[in-house]
């Protein structure tokens, strides 16, 4: 067997992209407001070719915020695309943009560094829970397609309680972790 | 450098039903709209976010106009918005910005290259089709009626008198009379908006 035919179990189960576009379909997402991340050029490629899709690329995650409560304001569904990092930036933003104006909005979150072992040397991965736990936002680990699901869950969460909700995807579409 | 109540007063003889987020200029437009369920003064939910929620309100509602009075402080914060407004071209989106170079909320400091940044310049480089300023009343009268008939997005920058406040911010006078989540719903029930 050629090597580059060789897949693991774990990346068999991965989360496809396919799945998340399913899941953002099934959720009524009209605009994906995102900064992209290493993990996410397959989704984009699949979103990009999507006409219910509207896709806005910010340039700093903190803008992605606003942006979503202002799509949200005007009666559309927005999903926030970032990374672990770049949410960590985008600290205040979150908080007036869509905390503070009761904004029911998805974030998924590329969760950086994270292991399956526990064991992290990235302190992206180190702090983004904490965080999370210090705004008081609910959320969802997300590992493989299996757990698609949790992201139906987060829209449903994010609608009751009229508050951003994340789900943050621990293996990035890929399984190697 | 214009007055900047007097500049929205002008602004508000050619409104149409436009919806308007005020930004800084807030409390004074509160007190001139004849429409506040159009209006959405938000005050300052987070420094840097004005242009980009009323982009993102500009992209939800294209058959609404959207006009923004934005500030050279937001803008300096998260200035990289421009470069998504042109991507995203909103046909619908006119996008000012009162430029009192300086942080007038905070007793009035300098905003960085507060004397010859040329936002126009900036707006137009980015790939704002139309950019424009203007820092005397008589010429923003003059072209305001033609600068809301052209489509959008639009920029304009107006050099405008800062409104220095230097109280503590607890002691200030409370210009909202709505809550932030309060004009959102009042905004969406004027328009028919379920959520």
């Amino acid at each position: 067997m050629r090597e580059d035919h060789i897949v693991s179990d774990a990346q068999k189960a991965a989360l496809s992209p396919e799945v998340v576009l399913q899941e953002m379909k099934k959720n009524g997402v009209t605009h994906v407001v995102w900064l992209p991340d290493s993990e996410t050029n397959w989704l984009y490629l699949l979103m990009k070719a999507e006409p219910w899709l509207t896709l806005v690329g910010v340039n700093r995650e903190g803008l992605a915020f606003s942006t979503a409560a202002g799509i949200a304001a005007g009666g559309k569904t927005p999903l926030i695309l970032i990374q672990n990092t770049g949410l960590m930036e985008s600290g205040d933003s979150m908080r007036g943009w869509t905390l503070g104006m009761n904004v029911p909005v998805v974030l998924m979150v590329g969760y950086r560094g994270w292991t399956r072992h526990g064991v992290n040397t990235d302190t992206a991965a180190t702090y983004t829970e904490r965080f999370l736990n210090a705004f008081g936002i609910q959320y969802y680990l997300v590992e493989d397609g299996a757990d698609a699901g949790r992201i139906s869950i987060a829209f449903g969460e994010a609608k009751k309680t009229r508050r951003p909700v994340a789900v943050l995807v621990a293996d990035e579409y890929h399984g190697f972790n | 450098m214009m007055d900047t109540l007097e500049l929205l007063k002008i602004y508000n003889r050619y409104r149409g039903d436009a919806i308007v987020v005020p930004g800084r200029g807030g409390k004074h437009w509160v007190n001139i709209s004849t429409q506040p369920n159009r209006d959405l003064p938000l005050g300052d939910p987070a420094m840097g976010g004005h242009a980009s929620f009323a982009m993102g309100l500009a992209l939800a509602l294209p058959q609404q106009k959207i006009v923004l009075f934005d500030s050279d402080g937001d803008i300096q914060m998260g200035m990289g918005i421009l470069a998504t407004i042109a991507e995203q071209q909103p046909k619908n989106f006119y996008h000012f910005m009162l430029d009192n170079e300086c942080y007038a909320t905070t007793g009035g400091q300098p905003v960085p290259l507060a004397k010859t940044i040329a936002y126009d310049v900036i707006a137009r480089a980015c790939g704002y089709p139309r950019a424009y300023a203007y820092d005397n009343l008589e010429t923003f009268s003059i072209n305001i009626e033609r600068i809301l008939f052209d489509p959008g997005p639009v920029f304009v920058a107006l050099k405008v008198k800062p409104d220095i406040e230097n109280k503590p911010i607890g002691s200030r006078v409370k210009w909202r009379k709505r809550s932030q989540v309060q004009v959102v719903i009042d905004m969406q029930k004027e328009l028919g908006i379920a959520t």
